[in-house]
């Protein structure tokens, strides 16, 4: 499922908004969601999971062209941890 | 820095932009992050724009251990959801640079 078809289905699934706010609103979340990581913050949506960020140190790392050593700087990638709702409903264990 | 975003927060800023009421907002991102959940249930990779994607892995059975009794138990194979962020959410948050750098 993509953007555009979460917003499709958002469209039918309740009639407060028309298709137009729907996109309008579901843009306006991703947004906040991903500000909020942008700024150091962290995501925490009850039976869905949490977002946070996690440090990657300084290393060095090589130019794959000419294998020269380059020193990389640390940095924060997002990291998603899913929620016990999430977890469970996809799980499907069996053994 | 530090600070959490919540379902709350995601719903006053729907109640600010939109107009809608309260109740409509929570439930506005109610059914948002429900429709994500049934999709990944129903074995669907899920793609958005500008943050990430969720895919689903499946893991084999493996041994496991009980870390109390050491008696080991097989860990059952099942599926799980994984997060990639997008290019764009990983370049924005790159560019923090740690809780120091404020403002």
């Amino acid at each position: 499922m993509t953007k555009s078809e979460l917003i499709e289905r958002l469209s039918q699934k309740q009639n407060y908004l028309s298709p137009k706010d729907v996109e309008f609103a579901v843009k306006s979340l991703i947004e906040e969601m991903a500000q909020s990581l942008a700024q150091g913050g962290r995501i925490e949506v009850r039976g869905f999971g949490s977002f946070s960020l996690h440090f990657r140190p300084p290393r060095m790392g090589r130019n794959p062209k000419t294998g020269d050593a380059v020193p990389l700087t640390g940095k924060y990638v997002p990291h998603f941890k899913p929620g016990k709702e999430l977890r469970e409903r996809v799980m499907k264990e069996n053994c | 820095m530090g600070t959490t975003l919540t379902k709350a927060d995601l719903a006053e800023k729907l109640f600010d932009e939109l107009g809608l009421n309260k109740r409509e907002a929570k439930e506005f991102v109610e059914i948002f992050f429900e429709e994500i959940r049934q999709m990944l249930e129903g074995d669907q990779q899920v793609k958005l724009s500008g943050f990430g994607n969720f895919n689903l892995r499946t893991k084999s059975e493996r041994p496991g251990r009980n870390p109390k009794t050491g008696e080991e138990i097989p860990i059952c194979a099942r599926r799980v959801v994984t997060f990639h962020p997008g290019q764009k959410l990983k370049a924005r948050v790159e560019a923090y640079h740690g809780p120091d750098e404020t403002e």
